[in-house]
């Protein structure tokens, strides 16, 4: 293939043009299409933790409203807030690799990252006070099994379990096991998000994306949103299903 | 390059509804609605927020047909999951086969 390296490409060669691509655009759509093919099976993977949580919520809506009750509506609210906004700032990323803007496309990026991680924070502090609050399900955390304490009829300390009627702790542990399969999930999601992110900086300090080059950016930014749609169900069906029985 | 550009001014302005809708839902959450409409209106806002995220800052909008069909197929088949699944599910007490 000597003779190759020597000749010029026959397209007008953008450096990350592969060869079995005729051109950019060919290339860009390939991309896109190949990820939301991703999505799909993304979509199918969390779907059927959807359904689980569905069933489950048919069988014990009592336990269920009282377990959801339990979660910190305000954290839960911030953190939403701050993955919309991160969403926002991924958007506008991909908006200033599209338009040459390079230091605003870092910036966003970087502001992408910053949002990721403390969406993760937050969550950290939240499984922090489930764990202390004896919630984890299961005997897999040693030294602090599944065992809250249930609120007697008057007592409003937060850290205690308060039961609706019908439900019981046995049914209320059902739902935080599906409460950390969903949220536990969508936080891995966040953290590969995060790598992502890592590298999109890191590849846009060094100049690679541009107009006309833009596909990591771009479905990375895909899987982003996803991962923000994802949680979009999540806060509603989690933290707020009970709120209106509280004070009953 | 045939690719549309989404102005700024439109990602500003589903920021702002996905905030609203944020705080909307929050709010709905606490008013004693009759029946399941609790639950029906925090779906409702839900959907309508992942749409336009969807729409939008995904793009899909501005896409190519087969993109349109990969997320139609996609919600299809999520259909087909949960239609199987509660088929069985509640209709288990409709019939007892004896023991």
């Amino acid at each position: 293939m000597a003779s190759h390296a020597t000749t010029a490409p026959e397209t007008h060669g953008h450096p990350a043009l592969q060869h079995h691509f005729e051109n950019m655009e060919q290339q860009r759509e390939a991309g896109t299409l190949g990820m939301w093919v991703f999505l799909v099976t993304e979509i199918m993977f969390f779907g059927g933790m959807f359904l689980a949580y569905t069933l489950y919520r048919s069988m014990y809506p009592a336990a269920f409203a009282s377990a959801s009750n339990h979660l910190d509506i305000t954290l839960g609210t911030v953190n939403t807030i701050v993955l919309i906004f991160s969403s926002f700032t991924m958007a506008m990323a991909v908006y200033f690799t599209q338009t040459g803007k390079h230091r605003p496309q870092v910036l966003c990026l970087i502001m992408t990252l910053v949002l990721g991680l403390t969406f993760l924070g937050i969550k950290a502090k939240e499984y922090s006070d489930k764990y202390h609050d004896h919630l984890i399900p299961g005997r897999l955390i040693p030294g602090n099994p599944y065992n809250p304490v249930v609120a007697e009829h008057g007592d409003t300390d937060p850290h205690k379990l308060h039961l609706l009627e019908g439900a019981t702790k046995e049914k209320v542990e059902m739902f935080y096991w599906i409460y950390f399969a969903m949220t536990g999930m969508h936080a891995l999601h966040m953290i590969i998000g995060a790598g992502l992110l890592t590298y999109l900086i890191i590849f846009s300090l060094k100049l690679r994306f541009d107009p006309e080059y833009h596909s990591p950016v771009e479905v990375i930014g895909l899987y982003w949103h996803f991962v923000d749609i994802v949680w979009i169900f999540l806060f509603p069906l989690l933290y707020l299903l009970g709120r209106h029985l509280e004070h009953g | 390059m045939s690719e549309h550009i989404v102005p700024v001014r439109i990602y500003v302005t589903i920021f702002l509804v996905l905030l609203i809708g944020t705080l909307l839902t929050v709010w709905a959450a606490f008013q004693d609605f009759p029946w399941q409409l609790n639950t029906i209106v925090a779906l409702t806002i839900a959907i309508t927020k992942a749409t336009f995220v969807v729409l939008y800052f995904m793009h899909v909008r501005y896409s190519t047909r087969l993109i349109w069909v990969i997320l139609a197929a996609a919600l299809f088949w999520m259909g087909i999951l949960f239609a199987l699944t509660f088929s069985d599910y509640w209709t288990r007490d409709w019939i007892s086969i004896g023991y």
